[in-house]
């Protein structure tokens, strides 16, 4: 364990991260909007899906800092139901985070393996699965969402829809994204394969299935994981945007794109903070997440070096 | 006056964990018409100097010492731009890859061209002109027709040649060739050696060649310097360096150069060098983990025999059969391995040998033909799972020790994996047992067990390859090129090390190799072949001697003249010198 840090410490990793000031300010920013997401429950100071605890009264209240108006209970001001700006934000932003990793989780898991089938099954497969992935690339990603999100609303009656409004969405942002896996995959598959030490193994005699899981999908993961990085940025705003168009989350449970999407109604009405602050906090942990994407792709990547 | 000179040379590679001193304290002379070569394994430095005196050190390289004068001027301190215009009109450049030092976008014309116009100030009828005059010179027929053509339309020897008109076209007084031929095949590269030696005589160009291939310094150099970790140990003539050297280090290096004049029991062991030890430990066949059963069915007949061998690539697709383009990489090939036997399979890069190999193991599939081991037609055989026993009894070993060990796994994994894949031991504990001795038995130390491919170097990564060849208690082992990737003194005991294994196992061998005097030292009997044919079998000793086919003979009249290498503390086993 010593050891291991030890050796973290010494990385190249690590050397390039302590160099480099905006990917230290992404991490921090990414580390406390993570951790205080998930742990909004605990951290955040009041429970805005409670109903008992929401008072009408304290409807619309600007920041604390707003000439007088402002309540010291309610630090970002409250929305039109009372409840609070920031723990709306926190536990938004949970579900935004949730979605967000659980479909790049998904899109990875489909997109390595259909990649790994591709550039090791042979020619065949491998045309039939690239045709695929190009005929889903030449349609935007959001209109796949919105596409299988909107079947999955006309199947399912509207009371169940809110209940499994979640997993819709992971299924449909997922879905859009495998395609980049897959093809990174495939190339890299295709690269691994005729090295000797496929070779190697193949001499032994062992079978495709654990060649692909035991040699070739370690040596193919690097990319990948930097993909994912990047990712898990685009299927957070995807989120948002399918949520602000009313497609995504019930106003019951807001993500931070129903949350922007009910204050922009309030917004010409003089009640910015509504719509603004889950707007800065979306910014914020996209461009932070995107940011460390992008540095891990330069760090790891050495041609571009 | 010296062409050349280098004094005290020290370049340094600043890094993170401290500064590397690549070359250190070097000094060099370079007269005119002569060729040096620079030579010394891989990370010697060698390639360094080549590039420091060209100012072509990859940052953050730097020549921290010395001084460099191109006929009594001195250059290092020059400014960049300056640096520039010597680098082609006054100093010539061959890299080892004529693939990449050509633009693949311009044809020969535009290129030679171009660098004349820019050198010599002439007008482009007149470069054109002696861009034809070059390319005649360098050996290109019809060089007014090729000049059109582009590099890739090139085989790689001839544009090695043109790389060679492109590096004398400004008429430079120096040259440096790094590795020139090591990217060629064996004939052509004795074409471009003899080429390279004519025009720096007939031209007065110094030439400064490095390289690690003793063959090519006995060919062509008249002095020889030897680099070892950044150091220059000895500097002498030709004759001199290779007949009667001073340093150890260069005596053992010499040592272990695989000669074809000479057949030795084993070769000696290379001082100087931090890799493994050889294994003290003698195998008791009988009692040790690697002889259990061994007893196998008795057979009268070889055990492996090809019969008819056919294979071929599709190199032109279509959809209809009949548009098909193939390649006969393969084309009937028979010939039979007796047990115990180690044969040899010798040919130039593409002659097949290496498919033939894969032919035997089933990485391919053969077109035509029958493939018998033990008296089973493999190539009958169509469930995997039935092939398993067969496979179990015939291992590879691969050429290039940086790619047949997987990244990603521990060497424990890596020998284990056989082992556990056969199903060969009971537990846990008893395949870690039998890796660790195996590890033992290819000379690796035990704590290798823990650690990842990259923390070894290419001889060391060789041992473990073989190590896992090993682990399935083959009786059958191919060896495909397994030391054409590795230093002369790390191929010495990368090939004692399979000579002891195959004495103590009795291993029956297939050992593939483009290298004549490694074939003479390992083999009994030898195939020789030519773009997928099988020209000749012979017993090694009567095929060095007297050859039969005339690709054969063609073939040992390439091989390097060794005849002045010293003889000094070798354990022969038999001579030839009728030879030469």
């Amino acid at each position: 364990m010593k050891n291991t840090i030890a050796r973290a410490a010494d990385s190249d990793l690590w050397y390039s991260f302590r160099r480099s000031p905006i990917v230290m300010i992404s991490a921090v920013i990414t580390l406390v909007i993570v951790s205080t997401s998930l742990l909004a429950p605990w951290v955040a100071p009041h429970d805005p899906f409670n109903l008992v605890s929401i008072d009408l009264m304290d409807a619309s209240l600007p920041p604390v800092w707003y000439a007088d108006l402002g309540d010291s209970r309610f630090l970002l001001g409250t929305d039109d139901q009372g409840r609070d700006i920031l723990s709306t934000i926190l536990y938004g932003s949970r579900i935004s985070l949730i979605i967000g990793m659980a479909s790049v989780t998904f899109s990875l898991i489909l997109g390595v393996a259909l990649g790994l089938v591709s550039g090791y099954g042979g020619p065949k497969v491998d045309a039939f699965i690239m045709r695929i992935a190009d005929i889903q690339l030449s349609f935007p990603a959001i209109l796949i969402a919105l596409l299988i999100d909107g079947v999955a609303r006309s199947i399912l009656p509207r009371d169940m829809h809110d209940q499994v409004a979640v997993y819709v969405l992971i299924f449909a942002i997922g879905i859009s994204g495998w395609v980049q896996y897959a093809r990174t995959v495939r190339g890299s598959t295709m690269v691994e394969k005729s090295k000797e030490y496929v070779q190697a193994a193949q001499v032994i005699g062992v079978r495709p299935i654990a060649i692909l899981w035991r040699h070739i999908l370690p040596n193919v993961m690097g990319p990948v994981l930097v993909i994912g990085a990047i990712h898990l940025a685009i299927a957070i705003i995807t989120e948002a945007t399918l949520s602000f168009l009313g497609v995504g989350l019930p106003p019951t449970t807001p993500s931070l794109g129903t949350l922007i999407r009910v204050g922009n109604d309030y917004l010409f009405s003089g009640e910015w903070w509504i719509t603004i602050f889950p707007g800065i906090a979306l910014v914020l942990l996209a461009l932070s997440v995107n940011l460390l994407g992008d540095w891990l792709r330069d760090t790891l990547n050495p041609k571009i070096q | 006056m010296y062409q050349l000179t280098i004094k005290h040379m020290r370049i340094d590679f600043p890094g993170r964990h401290g500064t590397l001193v690549a070359v250190d304290d070097v000094a060099l002379n370079l007269a005119p018409g002569e060729i040096l070569g620079i030579v010394g394994e891989s990370g010697a430095g060698k390639s360094t100097i080549g590039n420091g005196v060209v100012d072509l050190l990859e940052p953050p390289g730097r020549m921290s010492e010395g001084e460099i004068f191109l006929q009594g001027q001195r250059i290092d301190n020059l400014e960049e731009n300056k640096i520039r215009r010597l680098r082609g009109r006054r100093i010539g450049m061959i890299f080892q890859d004529p693939q990449t030092s050509l633009d693949p976008l311009q044809t020969i014309e535009q290129q030679l061209v171009e660098t004349i116009c820019y050198h010599l100030k002439l007008n482009r009828r007149e470069a054109f002109q002696r861009t034809i005059d070059l390319l005649e010179q360098v050996g290109i027929p019809d060089p007014a027709i090729m000049v059109k053509l582009y590099p890739h339309q090139f085989s790689g020897g001839m544009r090695q040649r043109v790389v060679i008109a492109l590096a004398l076209c400004a008429e430079p007084d120096v040259i440096i060739a790094d590795e020139p031929t090591t990217a060629l095949d064996v004939s052509i590269q004795a074409q471009i050696l003899d080429l390279l030696k004519k025009l720096c005589r007939e031209k007065q160009v110094g030439m400064m060649l490095i390289t690690h291939d003793m063959g090519v310094i006995a060919e062509v150099c008249d002095r020889v310097a030897v680099m070892y970790r950044g150091k220059l140990v000895e500097e002498g003539s030709t004759a001199k360096i290779l007949g009667d050297p001073d340093h150890p280090y260069t005596q053992s290096l010499i040592s272990a150069v695989p000669r074809p004049d000479v057949r030795l029991h084993r070769f000696p062991l290379v001082t100087n060098i931090e890799e493994a030890q050889e294994p003290q430990v003698t195998l008791d066949i009988s009692t040790h983990w690697l002889g259990k059963e061994r007893s196998y069915a008795k057979l009268d007949g070889p055990l492996l025999s090809l019969e008819n061998l056919c294979m071929r690539f599709v190199t032109k697709t279509a959809i209809f059969k009949r548009n098909r383009i193939y390649l006969d990489a393969v084309n009937n090939v028979s010939f039979t391995i007796e047990k115990g036997e180690v044969f040899g399979l010798v040919g130039e890069s593409g002659s097949g040998k290496s498919t033939v190999a894969r032919l035997i193991t089933g990485l391919y599939k053969a077109v035509s033909g029958r493939v018998l081991f033990a008296g089973t037609d493999l190539t009958a055989i169509n469930r995997k799972r039935d092939l398993d026993p067969f496979r179990r009894q015939m291992q590879m070993i691969f050429q290039d020790p940086f790619s047949s060990l997987n990244g990603r796994m521990r060497v424990l994994d890596i020998v284990a994996e056989p082992i556990r894949f056969h199903k060969l031991a009971e537990s846990k504990r008893e395949v870690r047992e039998i890796v660790r001795d195996l590890i033992d038995q290819v000379g690796l130390e035990g704590n290798s067990l823990k650690r990842y491919p990259h923390e070894f170097s290419g001889g060391q990564r060789q041992r473990i390859s073989i190590a896992r060849a090993l682990a399935t208690r083959p009786r059958f082992l191919i060896c495909d090129e397994p030391t054409s990737a590795l230093d002369v003194s790390i191929q010495a005991q990368i090939l004692n090390l399979l000579k002891d294994l195959q004495d103590q196992l009795s291993l029956t061998m297939l050992f593939i190799s483009h290298d004549l005097p490694v074939i003479r030292q390992m083999c009994d009997r030898v195939g020789v072949m030519k773009s997928g044919k099988l020209c000749e079998v012979a017993d090694t000793e009567k095929l060095f001697i007297d050859p039969q086919h005339d690709y054969t003979k063609h073939l040992l009249g390439l091989m390097p003249k060794f005849d002045m290498l010293s003889l000094k503390g070798l354990d022969m086993e038999s001579s030839s010198s009728q030879l030469f």
